[in-house]
């Protein structure tokens, strides 16, 4: 079972009301890429993934909710008492009209998020190797979302997440270091 | 706790403290679950998780219960429902 | 040591019509670069400096933007 902690894995700061900049942070709530995905993919691959490995899948799985929660924190705090006139000049009108100020599942684009997004083939190497791509994509979109981005304190949160992706990455790297290991030679760091 | 009261700056400052050594235990965790044989790093580990605790205790006898289903212990009346909730503040 | 960004030069044709950008870049971060993480790699010297940095180890940090977004027009 899990445990909620009642506070934010990185500060979340945001220095203005922004419902555009929400708009684009979307794709990393409810986005092929973004977290969402990435913790329904690594928690779902645990079980079919040898022993070695399953504690890295389910802590990296369980990392990604508290991501989601900070991606959720900057859309909540970019969109919080904008008006109606303010979300429709952002190009939010249209999920003013279905949602309202509520956060939704989807990409930038307004797809709604599909278990499509992610892999479960029941093949080791084959699963880890999609879960280096994915923290590359992610590390992708979170770099063309800064670049995209002029507010600091989004930015700063931002790049947290990016080198978050990079050391996700690394340990999905060793796992597959540790599977492919032949079992009667030693083991050199 | 006034929920239209602002949180003092304290709060903030306790919370980043905790956000940065419970950093460090998250960043030592998936490190450790690909170096499971690493001893100094474990010792490590288990000193910045005692380290932690001692901040939570604080945080938790100003600001209120971090953890429940248990994980912490509780004022009266129930306070884990108390606002802000950490997208809030 | 590494570089955490590679360039190239795309060519370009007289008839693109946004202002060609001459050289671009794509970031290669050091996990590209260390296949299994060596134990007692040098750490950040407080909790504080390895959570504005997202790692605890200063050879797996990679700062972005870099100088590539200017690069050279």
């Amino acid at each position: 079972m899990w445990y909620y902690e009642k506070k934010l894995q990185y500060p979340v700061k945001v220095s203005q009301c922004n419902p555009m900049l929400a708009k684009y942070l979307i794709e990393q709530y409810g986005g092929a890429d973004g977290e969402l995905s990435a913790a329904l993919r690594y928690l779902n691959q645990r079980y079919t993934i040898p022993d070695k490995v399953v504690g890295l899948l389910n802590d990296i799985g369980t990392e990604e909710f508290a991501h989601l929660e900070m991606i959720a924190t900057m859309i909540y705090k970019l969109t919080k008492d904008a008006t109606p006139e303010q979300l429709k000049a952002a190009g939010l009108g249209a999920h003013f009209v279905n949602h309202d100020h509520a956060l939704y599942y989807h990409n930038a684009a307004g797809s709604p998020w599909t278990a499509t997004y992610i892999q479960a083939k029941g093949d080791p190497i084959a699963d880890l190797y999609e879960d280096v791509a994915a923290e590359e994509k992610a590390r992708a979109t979170y770099q063309w979302i800064i670049d995209i981005s002029d507010d600091p304190y989004i930015n700063d949160s931002l790049k947290f997440l990016r080198e978050r992706e990079i050391v996700h990455s690394q340990r999905f790297k060793e796992a597959i270091e540790i599977l492919k290991e032949e079992r009667d030679r030693q083991k050199i760091f | 706790m006034n929920s239209s009261a602002p949180m003092p700056e304290s709060y903030y400052r306790l919370l980043e403290k905790i956000q940065a050594v419970d950093f460090v235990l998250v960043d030592l965790t998936l490190y450790l679950d690909t170096h499971p044989n690493d001893f100094e790093t474990i010792k490590q580990f288990n000193q910045l998780a005692y380290e932690s605790k001692q901040l939570k205790a604080s945080f938790e006898e100003q600001f209120g219960p971090l953890l429940q289903y248990g994980g912490s212990f509780s004022q009266y009346p129930w306070d884990w429902k108390q606002a802000p909730w950490p997208w809030q503040v | 040591m590494h570089t955490s960004y590679k360039c190239y030069h795309p060519y370009i044709s007289p008839f693109d019509p946004c202002k060609p950008i001459q050289t671009k870049c794509y970031s290669t971060p050091p996990n590209l670069y260390m296949t299994f993480q060596p134990t007692n790699l040098r750490q950040y010297d407080t909790p504080y400096q390895a959570l504005c940095h997202g790692t605890l180890w200063p050879d797996l940090f990679d700062p972005y933007p870099n100088v590539r977004k200017e690069g050279t027009s």
